[in-house]
């Protein structure tokens, strides 16, 4: 018998469903109201919700503090280029996995994903002096180097599970039909795993657009994304909540822009090959 | 030309053995079918010559040329496999010219030869599709056309028939076989199904366990089976194999008689027995007989008009002549 779902149980479920969400979505929105209020209501108690005095005061201090754009700039050179660098790693490392396997796979897989559970401020002072030595604290180039390690198992362990899912009998007839590894990888492998690959890429933006234990740790005035833009307004001069508020909000809309147009193939990449 | 020739050829993969040293010959233009029951290395076999597996020792010669060191793409070989492996991401076009974009070919010679094979495998009005749009039979010969489309010097088939429905499988087994005639070119075909193997081979090589038990042609191998392993799996219905004091008396340790080499009778013959289940399928009966000893049930054909029941008692004699006689070893006697 097909399972039933009364209209009583499917509207509690929504009514859980939206509480849940909206819960998780509060501070986000907290933090875009609060950007429309002015200081003193920022901290005002009770706090007010919806009925204040709106007003754009904070965005026009944030623009005139601080140069936005090439925070913004900084971001996006970061976050793109650590993520493509590390899909260009990523998808030969995940192809040979997937295809070739050893006897190790798994153990390499396994331990590099390890390197994840480590404290991050763990290795904070080498890899600081390692940026010294080499010259590369506070550049971009040092940061996506760093950005990209540290996203790099999850970009291999991603890729490795939708290779799986390829049947291996095509890329066998690609090596039939003349294709080298370099063919066989761009003309065959690449355009089948499309999904799987951009959501990877999408995933791995947002992870590197929001990382700010190292981009705090290792810039300073010249490399610094939105998060060290977002940083510098809870500084010890008191507490600005409005301001902070505006430019978190303006640090987080493009990837929530970028998020809210992707969400389809970011689902779909994320689910992908669990139902088939 | 599509000569392969393969000496002492061993595959061994981990310490497991697959394939101990073999030595095969395919000539020329040949049908060529590897059959044996799923497991016997057929394919391993097949993925040997196509380069996808590496020997462990032996040497695999194409045309007199060693090949046993080069990659599948030079060896000028084509293959369609079992799960037609198409590329889903192409259009059918896309997929045919394939190969030839990876060896380069001029752009109209590459348009020619789609136009060719499109016109010779049906699919001239589904060039623009993808593989996902199509059925079985026409993914089945866009794997076929982006083999044919190299002019290889031999096509290789990995169980091509075995994902497509019966119908359709005896449609393609004649499609198949009319394009060898056509191509002249070797075929190497690997199935577990005896009647492919039968209906489309030149040669047909019987495997177990990585071993040639037989190389032949179909009726060759029909008719004078070397062992009683060849005997059992050519042949549908399945031959009869008796032992005990039947085939003593043609001094044999087992005698084989294919079930259409027995006569039946309702009132007198050599054996009598109980009739267990009769399988009606018009043409024919294949009719299961109890209570002869040294082999139980027997099978026997018949016309598809004889009356026979469940329980019947009937009367059958063998007819010597179609006798397989084999030793203890089971060898064929001769």
């Amino acid at each position: 018998m097909a399972r039933t779902v009364t209209t009583n149980r499917k509207l509690i479920n929504t009514l859980i469903a939206w509480t849940i969400g909206l819960l998780i979505f509060f501070p986000i929105l907290w933090t875009i109201l609060t950007s429309f209020k002015t200081e003193a209501q920022a901290i005002s108690d009770p706090p007010v919700f919806l009925f204040f005095d709106w007003t754009l005061e904070n965005y026009a201090v944030v623009q005139e503090r601080s140069n936005y754009m090439r925070f913004l700039w900084n971001s996006i050179i970061i976050a793109g280029g650590s993520t493509v660098l590390g899909l260009i790693i990523a998808v030969p490392a995940a192809w040979s996995m997937a295809f070739v396997p050893s006897k190790r796979t798994k153990d390499i897989l396994l331990w590099m994903l390890s390197t994840k559970m480590l404290p991050a401020v763990g290795v904070l002072y080498p890899i600081y002096l390692i940026f010294i030595q080499l010259g590369i604290l506070d550049t971009r180039a040092g940061l996506v180097i760093v950005l990209m390690l540290i996203n790099l198992p999850i970009i291999v362990w991603m890729l490795y599970t939708y290779f799986k899912e390829i049947p291996g009998e095509i890329l066998e007839a690609a090596r039939m039909d003349g294709a080298s590894l370099k063919d066989e990888i761009l003309y065959v492998l690449t355009p089948m795993a499309v999904p799987g690959i951009a959501s990877t890429l999408l995933l791995n933006f947002i992870l590197a657009w929001n990382e700010a234990f190292w981009t705090l740790n290792l810039t300073a005035a010249k490399a610094a994304p939105l998060t060290a833009f977002i940083a510098s307004y809870s500084s010890p001069e008191g507490l600005f909540y409005a301001k902070l508020s505006a430019a978190s909000t303006m640090a987080i809309a493009p990837i929530l822009v970028l998020g809210w147009f992707s969400q389809k193939q970011l689902v779909r990449g994320l689910t992908f090959g669990a139902v088939k | 030309m599509g000569r392969i020739q393969l000496k002492q050829v061993r595959k061994t993969f981990g310490k497991v053995e697959v394939i101990p040293p073999l030595d095969l010959e395919i000539n020329d233009g040949e049908f060529v079918v590897f059959v044996g029951p799923s497991g016997c290395g057929k394919s391993t076999l097949l993925r040997l010559i196509a380069g996808l597996e590496d020997t462990t020792s032996g040497t695999i010669e194409i045309d007199g040329k060693d090949a046993t060191g080069l990659p599948p793409a030079k060896r000028g070989l084509a293959m369609v496999f079992q799960s037609y492996a198409l590329y889903p991401h192409m259009t059918v076009r896309k997929n045919i010219a394939f190969p030839m974009k990876m060896a380069k070919m001029p752009q109209e010679e590459q348009d020619r030869r789609i136009a060719q094979a499109a016109a010779a495998l049906n699919l001239t009005d589904y060039l623009d599709r993808r593989p996902g749009q199509l059925s079985g039979g026409q993914r089945q010969r866009v794997a076929i056309g982006r083999a044919i489309v190299r002019e290889p010097s031999a096509f290789l088939f990995d169980e091509p028939l075995s994902n497509l429905d019966a119908a359709l499988r005896v449609g393609m087994r004649m499609e198949i076989s009319e394009l060898h005639k056509k191509l002249a070119t070797t075929m190497v075909y690997v199935t577990h199904d005896q009647v492919e193997a039968m209906t489309m081979a030149d040669k047909i090589v019987v495997l177990q366990a990585g071993v040639i038990e037989q190389v032949g042609s179909p009726l060759e191998l029909y008719r004078t089976p070397r062992n009683k392993f060849v005997a059992g799996f050519i042949g549908s219905p399945k031959m009869n194999l008796m032992e005990g004091p039947e085939a003593t008396k043609h001094g044999a340790h087992t005698i084989g008689i294919r079930p259409e080499h027995i006569d039946i009778s309702k009132t007198e013959g050599a054996w009598q027995g109980t009739v267990g289940i009769a399988e009606h399928l018009g043409s024919d009966t294949f009719i299961h007989v109890h209570g002869i000893p040294g082999c139980d049930p027997l099978t026997i054909r018949a016309g598809g008009d004889i009356d026979v029941r469940h329980g019947d008692t009937v009367h059958l004699t063998p007819q010597l002549e179609h006798l397989h006689r084999f030793d203890a070893q089971g060898l064929r006697i001769q």
